[in-house]
């Protein structure tokens, strides 16, 4: 699914002394089974960028099309029902739920859609074997690498097989030899037809021969790409 | 069938979840049940004791006719039986011999009576258990009283009064009439009061009336007002154990309260995970009411078993001086199991739905976030 931005705003505190025009009138075409990476220093509004693709906030003004849907207007529960179906996350801190084994923070994205348990533990399952993770199934997920935690978090992005899949800064809690890994793995996703979509300003990420499209951001604006 | 398998993975989740703070929730489950517990030992107690005591005094007269002297019983002659005259409803009238006998040896009561159906030799009483066990005495040993006038008289234990209505008695002697009178000095035939029993409870309150009416010096007490008093001091001893607990309550409120709304920046964090990847604000409530609902049925069952099992099959041994009265001969009985729908309905609302309720709220609070918090 092709996913179109046309003179998106997002303005944070609107209408507050402290207001902060976050993304200003950014205009894109995301282009289906590609990774594309949004580049930029701090503050140049990648995350918040792909947190309004990604469902996860709106934009203040502009449309934001995921296919032939508008997204921007939809209301919080349809926007969660697109984001469980349609995208996987992978953020900076990996976000995992420490206390619970791996093999349940996998599982955690799918129970509100209540699929056969089986046929969950089977998908999960197969994806921790795919991430090399297996042996480490039943391991609480606090006794991880960062490299392991990292994997654990790909395999929850994937875990309702989303089309999308988002990662936010995904190397900066990575050493090189792991953001290289990282992204042999990102390679495997667009090999079966994952569209990826990644913020970084790590060159292991924006050089990578994997990357078929660098955007880069500044001040809210996209200057390149 | 979606619906209920959604809510077990929410179950599932919770219960590891509850698993990962096991100190801080087992701390909580621990003190929630002890309210349960205490709250639920008073009242099953008490509602047995109450139904026990109803069962025992419906065998019991229906009318009690004292004679008051300024005011206070005095004892009743024995034509006074004549007096009464013709009752229509009224079926039988006995007077009645009982007082009081204080043993110093074991600074206890006893009650003393008469009984002639047990048909009793002058020297034979017939004891109580809780004086048996008080004086360490038991069938064929001698019991001792000094009488009235000083003189003291020995008499022997033909056996001991059945446990079944020990919770009556306890702390009863029954001795021939001859026996009583010459040791209590209660000569010249009067008695210490008089029975009437009556076939139809509707015609009470009129015979009452019409007694009042002949024996002018006299007041009868009916079998309701009996019932109603007993009811009104177990009802009064629930109340003050229901205040003294009240502290242990108002700090459980507030340890529920805190653990509810003071939400730890951890469990935030997860809830703007969980939201991020994919719940909605209703699975995070849901999962939240499922939390509470876990650790509170589970305490107020837990609780209640426990209060069951303390009061049915332990006596109630922490509450039974409050409860049962303050004495040195305690009847030992053991209350028929008794267990009251509507009382539970009461224990489980006042004390699961307010922890659920409050566990809710700041969840509430913390769920409807934005997602993209995780991000920022």
């Amino acid at each position: 699914m092709r996913i179109s931005l046309q003179d998106v705003h997002k303005v944070f505190n609107q209408g507050r002394p402290n207001a902060y025009p976050a993304i200003r009138g950014v205009t894109l075409t995301i282009e289906p089974n590609q990774v594309t990476c949004l580049k930029g220093a701090s503050g140049s509004g990648k995350s918040t960028l792909l947190s309004m693709i990604g469902c996860l906030s709106r934009p203040t003004s502009g449309r934001i099309h995921l296919g032939e849907r508008m997204l921007s207007s939809l209301p919080e529960r349809f926007l969660t029902d697109i984001r469980r179906h349609t995208f996987g996350f992978i953020f900076q801190q990996f976000n995992l739920i420490s206390g619970l084994t791996v093999l349940e923070n996998v599982l955690l994205p799918a129970y509100p859609l209540a699929p056969d348990f089986k046929q969950l533990k089977k998908s999960a399952n197969a994806l921790l074997e795919r991430f090399g993770l297996q042996h480490k199934a039943q391991s609480p997920v606090q006794w991880l690498s960062g490299g392991e935690a990292q994997r654990v978090a790909i395999c929850r992005a994937l875990i309702n097989d989303p089309q999308i899949l988002i990662a936010d800064e995904p190397t900066a809690n990575l050493d090189t030899r792991l953001s290289h890994a990282f992204m042999g793995q990102i390679r495997q996703l667009r090999e079966i037809g994952k569209t990826v979509l990644i913020t970084s300003h790590d060159p292991v990420v924006f050089e990578s021969p994997v990357v078929d499209r660098v955007i880069e951001l500044c001040d809210g604006q996209v200057v390149e790409g | 069938m979606e619906w209920i398998r959604r809510q077990r993975y929410l179950i599932d989740f919770i219960l590891s979840s509850l698993l990962r703070r096991k100190g801080k929730n087992f701390g909580l489950l621990l003190v929630y049940t002890l309210v349960v517990f205490m709250l639920a030992s008073v009242m099953l107690f008490t509602h047995a004791l109450k139904r026990e005591v109803g069962n025992v005094l419906q065998a019991s007269p229906e009318i009690i006719l004292q004679r008051t002297e300024a005011g206070r019983h005095a004892l009743i002659p024995a034509d006074y039986l004549e007096k009464i005259g013709r009752l229509r409803g009224v079926t039988g009238r006995k007077g009645r011999l009982w007082g009081y006998f204080y043993d110093a040896t074991v600074k206890a009561n006893y009650t003393l009576m008469v009984a002639d159906e047990r048909e009793l030799a002058d020297t034979e009483v017939i004891v109580g258990s809780a004086i048996a066990r008080a004086r360490g005495v038991g069938p064929g040993d001698y019991l001792t009283f000094r009488s009235h006038d000083g003189i003291a008289y020995s008499f022997m234990i033909r056996e001991l009064l059945d446990s079944d209505t020990e919770l009556f008695s306890a702390d009863l002697v029954l001795m021939s009439e001859r026996a009583f009178r010459v040791s209590q000095g209660v000569t010249g035939g009067g008695y210490t009061d008089i029975v009437l029993s009556v076939s139809n409870p509707r015609e009470l309150s009129k015979i009452a009336e019409k007694l009042t009416q002949r024996l002018p010096d006299t007041r009868p007490i009916l079998k309701q007002e009996i019932l109603r008093t007993y009811d009104a001091i177990f009802s009064w001893r629930q109340g003050i154990l229901f205040v003294l607990l009240a502290g242990a309550i108002m700090a459980f409120v507030i340890f529920a309260w805190d653990k509810a709304s003071g939400l730890s920046a951890e469990e935030k964090r997860e809830i703007g995970i969980l939201k991020a990847i994919g719940w909605e604000t209703g699975d995070v409530l849901q999962m939240k009411f499922w939390e509470g609902a876990i650790l509170s049925v589970t305490a107020f069952f837990t609780g209640y078993l426990l209060a069951y099992l303390h009061v049915f099959y332990a006596s109630a041994s922490l509450f039974e001086p409050v409860l049962k009265g303050w004495a040195v001969l305690y009847p030992a009985f053991r209350l028929a199991p008794v267990v009251d729908g509507l009382q539970i309905a009461t224990l489980f609302f006042f004390t699961v739905f307010p922890y659920v309720v409050a566990t809710i709220i700041p969840i509430w609070q913390a769920s409807v976030t934005d997602p993209d918090a995780v991000m920022r």
